[in-house]
């Protein structure tokens, strides 16, 4: 049975996805997605144009705090869980590229 | 081990002391938990100045409803302080700054958090073989898996070191390990027990929740834990249920489904459980009707898309930048993915996968927003349901507790081991896990109970009456 | 700019505008610029794991307030998550709105007349700041980064226009419109230069009347006048690649301040995929009609509104003066101008000192009150100052405060009261006997003599006008 999606797409995936996979793990996912995505036919073979989607499945809405000020955290707490810190903030290695 | 109402009731009467109680639980631990693999972390200096604050608000005349109750926390449940991993290497040196709602609320009940929990890496699984730090094993057979996700919180609990425990289910990850231990296990009510420090696997899904050894003691956590939290916008505007006051409410007058869907495909042996469950609940009163509701065959799939293109985002967090490990690398980008190949297992990497490309575009609408729909299908196929019948039962899962190893390989396989329970968990509603009879090698067998957004108080009265016909209290 | 060869471009502008609430939009911590890096920072802004957003009631109002002052249609709405990784993004998502935005179809009128349509008005929260290390300082060659998360979950509202501008001064006067209605909101502070206030601009060029052209995006800039070379700039670019026969890839464009110029940042091949789906973590947003209403009701009135009341307080309304009510609307100083005219004062001069004095001392305007001012325009009208003198009184009002007409008489300025200025004159008419014969006689230019005697004698200080009624008075 052919797989529903292909290597390339399980390549592209995995780089959004930000994970490095090996040819063999590339081979392994390609395979086991495609058997998920297949089991799902019962499910994607539907029509269901007319269903809305499920958001809160209680149907709370308005959810809202007041803009009142709560403490922040102690600054050397929070570096101090931090792989790399300087100068009171997070260091990270040199950006390739602006924000999109 | 004395159960947890009882130990509060001493505590509270000062004929025993939070002290003592953490001893006695963590003279077990020490004695078990190398062969189990229950704890990741056993929080002895912490429990121990939370069993002598205790004391001192006891002996202040505060009467506390958890008073000196140890408990075992899930490791993806965050408090101040202390390592909280979710089984996974990407965590494995985090100490939260800041503590969930549900510990805060055990605290402040007079339980004493012992220490955290072994679960399947971020939650993802059946049987706490993808945790990063071994699996835990069943205490009913040492071979065997105790279940998952919450599989050593529900071993702590089989194996009596800690009398109550907290664990979060997605698809199944209470019931399921409840059954396979022979506990009692509830998936409360979606937004009945706030997400707030609950480290997230699927938000629309998950829902924290507790396993003992007894409906009373069960009812006596899900009372505590419960309630509006304003720190999580999902979380109902209500506040606690009254449980524990109708666990002998009995089913008098209730109508009972028994589900096809909820039993077909299961072994025979757990389908006869349920069978002779249903006969325990008419003979005591009330009224069984059978069910076929064919929209829940959908639930795997919907489920499979849901909770991993959830996870996905959930999950991108883990960059290497603000907290844990971090794999370096020329640039930004390289040190992410360095990182995240490092500190992920096959198990999350599937699912992010998995959730990744359900996201994508040009997929969305075939596959998450097509599961989303069918979630809509489920709730109307339940309301309809009750409509009919107060409760819906049937099997938790459909083998007894399964051998190490026997389901990795295929993770299909695996992945229908939750199928009669993430139903539920889709339709945001509640349901229980009860042992009912034995199965193989007298290993436990749950029979799962649902009821409709807010019936916990029913489903336990439902569940006590088969604690009761089992000869279990 | 016109540009060449029948080219005409088309323009259309997202406008990101920090909302200036006490707190973050899902947190309690503060909202504030300028703070120690990572000092207004919590689970929820940092994304450590477990936390989770709840939204900020005010973020919402002031949406609405925007909404509402850009005649858009308030509707139910959902959050979603816009996923990409960013080390100044800390959940590696941003919570945004999609495709039900709390508002959408609205316009903006413009003050030459033209309107543009504003398509959508929606809730977004903001990123953390890197600053890079090493190399230029700049984002490129530099060796490593720094992240800092203050601004990280500040309240942002994103306005999209339609298509609709044609010219980089129209871009520029939509912009500054929309600054003007933020800013009137109570929504913002408008402080471009903060980053408060930050502008994406689609580009394309087409001939008149054809379909729209290939669009390019130049992001962020963060001024009205970057806006305006940077929309030219590109179109110009666009016209010439076109006209060698060239084609114009759809991309998005940085705008290099210093050399004048954009250049390529991503084409569209190398857009994310961010994979956006509806935010599980929070719940719909559905303001009923009686929020919407109080919501409209608080509103105070839009800069347009303003300029026309001012408007008509001017008969004969020049361009200079037209410009004037502009700059004291924007600047928020409708009422030194309206209550002038309340206390019949000359509308015309209070115009000129309020676009003019107030505006040059802008930082210190709560130190002038509006009596002072308005007896300090009375004055002048009444001849007790010059012109020079009113403005060295408003200017001493403006730097220390204190009475007009102490301030006058410390200044000098009070012997040019009518008695003192009437000796002056006196004393001048029987010094120049044969002067004041011809002027009396009928030579009107002999006044010019007389006022520059007085100016000499008062060192400038004397009030022209005042002296040719002395003079007339003494016929």
């Amino acid at each position: 049975m052919s797989s529903p999606l292909s290597r390339d797409e399980v390549a592209k995936v995995a780089k959004l996805a930000r994970l490095r996979i090996t040819d063999a793990e590339l081979e392994q996912f390609t395979e086991q997605l495609g058997q998920i995505l297949e089991h799902a036919n019962d499910m994607t073979s539907l029509n269901l144009a007319e269903v809305e989607p499920t958001g809160h499945p209680f149907g709370l809405i308005n959810v809202m705090r007041e803009d009142e000020v709560r403490p922040s955290l102690d600054r050397d707490a929070v570096l101090s869980q931090a792989p790399d810190a300087f100068e009171g903030r997070f260091g990270v290695p040199r950006i390739m590229g602006e924000a999109p | 081990m004395k159960h947890a109402i009882d130990i509060a009731a001493a505590v509270n009467a000062k004929e025993s002391s939070a002290s003592a109680e953490l001893a006695t639980s963590l003279a077990v631990i020490a004695e078990k938990n190398e062969a189990i693999n229950a704890f990741l972390f056993v929080d002895t200096d912490g429990a121990k100045s939370f069993a002598a604050t205790v004391d001192e608000r006891i002996a202040k005349g505060e009467q506390l409803p958890l008073a000196g109750v140890p408990v075992a926390i899930k490791d993806n449940l965050c408090q101040t302080g202390v390592p909280t991993t979710c089984s996974s290497k990407i965590l494995a040196d985090w100490r939260p700054p800041y503590t969930a709602t549900v510990v805060e609320r055990l605290i402040a009940a007079g339980a004493i958090p012992v220490g955290k929990t072994n679960l399947d890496e971020f939650a993802m699984g059946s049987s706490t073989e993808t945790s990063a730090f071994g699996p835990t094993k069943n205490p009913l057979d040492l071979s065997r898996v105790p279940g998952g996700s919450s599989g050593g919180s529900a071993a702590a609990v089989a194996a009596e070191m800690t009398p109550i425990s907290l664990g979060s289910d997605t698809g199944g990850s209470i019931r399921q390990p409840a059954a396979l231990c022979g506990l009692v296990g509830i998936k409360p009510t979606y937004g009945l027990v706030s997400r707030y420090g609950l480290i997230a696997f699927a938000s629309s899904l998950d829902q924290v929740g507790p396993f003992a050894k007894t409906v009373t003691d069960a009812a006596l956590v899900l009372e505590v834990i419960a309630g509006h939290d304003p720190m999580d916008s999902t979380s109902l505007p209500e506040p606690a249920p009254s449980l524990v006051a109708h666990v002998n409410d009995g089913v008098v007058g209730k109508r009972i489904a028994l589900v096809k869907e909820l039993y077909e495909g299961a072994d025979e042996e757990v389908v006869a459980s349920v069978k002779n469950a249903v006969a325990a609940l008419e003979a005591a009163g009330a009224t069984i009707i059978e069910l076929s509701i064919p929209e829940l065959r959908l639930g795997l799939s919907a489920y499979y898309l849901i909770a991993p293109a959830e996870a996905s985002s959930n999950l991108a967090r883990y960059d290497g930048v603000r907290f844990g490990l971090r794999e370096e690398g020329d640039d930004v980008t390289e040190m992410y993915e360095a990182t995240r190949t490092a500190g992920f297992g096959a198990e999350v990497k599937r699912r992010i996968m998995l959730g990744t490309y359900a996201l994508s575009a040009g997929y969305f609408d075939a596959y998450y927003g097509q599961a989303l729909k069918v979630r809509t299908q489920m709730i109307k196929a339940f309301a309809k349901a009750y409509e009919q019948a107060d409760m819906l039962i049937g099997a938790t899962t459909p083998t007894v507790a399964f051998e190490f190893g026997s389901k990795t390989s295929n993770p299909m396989a695996m992945y229908l081991s939750d199928v009669f329970t993430i139903p539920t968990n889709l339709a945001g509603d509640a349901a229980v896990s009860v042992p009912f009879g034995t199965g193989e090698n007298n290993l436990p067998i749950g029979v799962q109970i649902l009821g409709p957004g807010r019936s916990e108080a029913t489903l336990l009265a439902a569940a006590r009456v088969l604690e009761i016909a089992d000869g279990r209290a | 700019m016109t540009l060449p060869n029948g080219w005409e471009m088309v323009v259309g502008l997202e406008v990101h505008s920090e909302l200036k609430t006490a707190t973050k939009m899902f947190c309690g911590c503060a909202n504030s610029f300028g703070s120690e890096p990572n000092t207004n920072v919590c689970p929820v802004c940092l994304g450590l794991p477990g936390s989770l957003p709840v939204l900020n009631q005010m973020a919402v109002e002031l949406a609405m307030a925007i909404g509402v002052a850009l005649h858009c249609t308030i509707a139910p709405s959902t959050f979603h998550r816009k996923n990409y990784f960013y080390p100044d993004m800390p959940k590696d998502f941003q919570i945004s709105q999609y495709d039900l935005p709390i508002n959408s179809r609205g316009y903006l009128d413009l003050p030459d007349g033209t309107q543009v349509s504003v398509e959508r008005a929606h809730l977004e929260e903001d990123t953390g700041k890197s600053t890079h290390l090493g190399g230029s300082g700049r984002i490129h060659g530099a060796d490593h980064s720094l992240v800092d998360y203050n601004r990280s979950g500040v309240p942002l509202v994103e306005i999209v226009s339609g298509p609709d501008i044609r010219s980089s001064a129209q871009a520029r006067a939509y912009a500054s419109e929309l600054r003007g209605i933020l800013i009137a909101t109570g929504a913002s502070d408008g402080r471009m230069e903060e980053g408060s206030m930050r502008i994406d601009a689609n580009v394309s060029v087409r001939k008149a009347g054809a379909p729209f052209g290939t669009r390019c995006e130049i992001k962020n800039l963060n001024s009205l006048r970057s806006l305006q070379r940077a929309i030219d700039y590109e179109a110009l670019r666009q016209t010439e690649v076109l006209d060698e026969g060239g084609t114009i890839r759809q991309e998005t464009r940085h705008w290099d301040e210093n050399r004048g110029e954009t250049s390529t940042m991503r084409t569209k091949e190398e857009a994310e995929d961010y994979r956006y789906f509806r935010e599980p973590d929070l719940v719909e947003l559905d303001p009923d009609q009686a929020w919407q209403d109080r919501v409209r009701a608080a509103l105070p009135p839009m800069p347009a509104a303003r300029r026309a009341r001012l408007e008509g307080l001017v008969s004969d309304l020049s361009d200079a003066q037209r410009d004037a009510i502009g700059t004291v609307v924007e600047l928020d100083l409708d009422h030194f101008v309206i209550a002038a005219s309340e206390a019949k004062a000359d509308v015309s001069v209070a115009l000129a000192r309020s676009a003019n004095e107030i505006a040059a001392g802008i930082e210190h305007v709560d130190k002038l009150s509006v009596e002072n001012f308005v007896t300090t325009v009375a004055m002048e009208q009444k001849g007790e100052l010059s012109a020079t003198q009113a403005k060295k009184v408003l200017g001493v009002l403006l730097e220390s405060g204190g009475d007009p007409g102490a301030i006058a008489k410390s200044l000098g300025f009070e012997q040019l009261g009518e008695g003192a200025l009437g000796e002056l004159v006196a004393t001048c008419i029987e010094e120049n006997p044969s002067e004041w014969a011809r002027y009396r006689e009928g030579d009107e230019k002999l006044s010019q003599f007389f006022i520059g005697l007085i100016m000499k004698l008062t060192k400038g200080q004397a009030n022209g006008k005042a002296v040719i009624a002395e003079l007339q008075r003494r016929k």
